[in-house]
């Protein structure tokens, strides 16, 4: 029977032939990942259980980056528990503060995730691995716990919807761009419990990169997972940096889609997401008038290298607006280190951006960046809900880091290309 | 067993930055996250919630964020349920997880006014909205998650696996 790409790696874990989608499935997981706002839940709930210890030290990954470096005392409480834990079961992957990044760019990057693996993570951008060809999926700190038990987890076998972007994208359009529009069509329920499967010649030619800045934002469309069969370019990615075995999988020529999207994305402009939902797309042009107080760029879903080239390239030789803070984040050592050979960190702050270790911090309205009353920002980040990055009044628009650069030095929502 | 109390209605899309802003998320202290809850969608509902109010909402109740911390929020205000035309997926799981029940049912999320009295039967699903003298039937809660909810949650649940595993 012909399965999706999905239902292939539910199959292969459940022990399974074959799967269709509906069916309950209890599936081995391969990593189980956490972080120092869920983790301690997690821990908390664990320590219920009648078990001595997890299922696998290498497998249970535990990554500060949220609330880290710690923001006030209750957050250094919270990342404590994360570290006493890791020494306690003696966990081979935890990163602490200076070796970690987040969360989402350092699996992949140290390997940890490979093509045709099933990972659940306690937190809702988990989805992002889908990028490599892998299941992965976000849940509560409850079936982290369960999994760091048993190694083990239930899931319903989503419908697929999938998605065909066809033609050559524009120069400053990217993955970015192809998730908002998609999101913007569908809605921030648009694929709810559902698998959204990326495919066509724009994702052919995307980068890794740009592949998990797609996958991770599947979840802002209410997906289960969102995933790209794996090609030549996860090859090389992939390649030297895997930790374990992988398997590249590909949907059936007869499988089955609840519903089939074909996007011809020639020309396509870059995406504009509007306060307070991620579906509330405009093409840049429509949006550029509008003054920002803030740009971001970093985060799960912009913080890689080619984000941080593509930002610099705006960047380069210019300075930011007087009205406007500019954060730059990468998001692991590994990038900033990259970063800095490749002189972006000098192009950063040359031009007057302040640039952090790797942190969550202002996505979530954790700590370093918080809007006040009235403020706005532009951000590559995943999320513009009321409150997001800070005061309840103030303002998110999410875009891709080219747009970002070139808003933090123009002062309002703009066009790279205005300032070329 | 059977739910009752006074309705908060809340509007489509509410996300877990609005049932528990991520500003509060440096503990996990259930009656300190009660103390945020529903805050920036109504500032005021902290204060005005009583144990065994009935939250009613629209579409994609709990979208974004994996935190588990919503629904225990919730739970820990008092809130004896959540009715909704429809929930985001980890918000789903995760509420039965800790054992704060919930109930899709568009029918309901649209005819209950909010402070109507409404009461909810946990096993057949059924809604009725006393102040109106309407019933409204909610999907039932899926065999394998009563299995859960039975074993008194997940993690008794998995506790009871373990054993038979040894």
């Amino acid at each position: 029977m012909a399965m999706t790409i999905t239902e292939k790696i539910l199959a292969a874990h459940a022990g399974r032939e074959f799967v269709e989608p509906g069916e309950l499935v209890n599936v081995k997981v391969d990593i189980a990942l956490g972080n120092d706002i869920t983790a301690p839940v997690a821990i908390r709930e664990f320590s219920k259980l009648d078990v001595k210890t997890v299922w696998d030290k290498s497998r249970v990954v535990l990554v500060p980056d949220h609330f880290v470096p710690n923001k006030d005392i209750q957050s250094a409480e919270q990342a404590k528990i994360l570290r006493d834990f890791a020494r306690e079961h003696s966990l081979t992957n935890y990163f602490e503060v200076g070796k970690m990044g987040i969360e989402h760019c350092l699996l992949p990057e140290q390997g940890l995730v490979v093509p045709g693996d099933l990972v659940i993570g306690a937190d809702s951008h988990t989805c992002t691995y889908g990028a490599l060809g892998a299941f992965s999926t976000g849940v509560g700190s409850t079936d982290l716990a369960a999994a760091m038990a048993l190694g083990e987890t239930w899931l319903k076998v989503p419908e697929s919807i999938k998605f065909i972007y066809s033609g050559e994208l524009p120069q400053w359009v990217g993955g970015k761009d192809l998730i908002l529009f998609t999101i913007g069509k569908i809605g921030v329920d648009g694929a709810l419990y559902k698998a959204m499967e990326f495919c066509g010649p724009a994702i052919e030619k995307l980068n890794m990169d740009g592949r998990f800045t797609m996958a991770n934002m599947a979840v802002e469309a209410g997906a289960k997972n969102g995933i790209i069969a794996p090609d030549n370019t996860t090859w090389e990615y992939v390649q030297g940096r895997a930790k374990r075995g992988y398997s590249f999988q590909e949907s059936d020529p007869k499988a089955k889609y609840a519903e089939v999207y074909e996007f011809d994305v020639s020309s396509l402009s870059p995406q504009v997401a509007l306060p307070h939902l991620p579906e509330n797309v405009k093409p840049v042009e429509e949006v550029s008038g509008i003054t920002v107080d803030q740009a971001v760029i970093g985060s799960c879903t912009n913080g890689r290298i080619s984000d941080l080239r593509e930002a610099a390239s705006v960047l380069k030789g210019r300075t930011v607006n007087p009205n406007v803070r500019l954060l730059v984040i990468p998001g692991t050592q590994d990038i900033y280190l990259q970063a800095m050979k490749e002189g972006l960190i000098e192009t950063f702050i040359a031009a007057g951006a302040a640039v952090s270790t790797p942190t969550c911090g202002p996505c979530l309205g954790g700590h370093m960046g918080i809007l006040a009353a009235g403020e706005r920002a532009i951000a590559t980040t995943n999320r513009n809900f009321v409150g997001r990055m800070g005061h309840p009044e103030s303002e998110v628009y999410l875009a891709n880091p080219a747009v970002a650069a070139a808003s933090a030095i123009l002062g309002r929502i703009a066009h790279p290309r205005e300032v070329e | 067993m059977e739910l009752k109390g006074k309705t908060w209605k809340f509007g489509a899309d509410v996300d877990t930055d609005a049932i528990i802003p991520a500003r509060y998320l440096n503990t996990s202290e259930p009656s300190e996250l009660a103390k945020h809850c529903m805050e920036d969608a109504d500032p005021g509902f902290p204060a005005k919630v009583q144990p065994g109010d009935i939250i009613v909402a629209g579409k994609n109740f709990g979208c974004g964020s994996s935190r588990e911390h919503a629904p225990i929020a919730i739970k820990a205000a008092g809130v004896s349920c959540v009715i909704a035309k429809s929930f985001a997926r980890i918000f789903y799981r995760n509420s039965f997880n800790i054992g704060l029940p919930i109930f899709e049912s568009p029918a309901a999320a649209e005819g209950i006014q909010e402070g109507d009295e409404v009461s909810v039967d946990m096993e057949t699903g059924k809604i009725t909205n006393q102040t109106r003298g309407e019933e409204y039937q909610a999907t039932p809660i899926p065999p394998f998650m009563q299995e859960i909810i039975s074993a008194g949650g997940l993690i008794n649940y998995v506790s009871k696996r373990v054993k038979e595993n040894v």
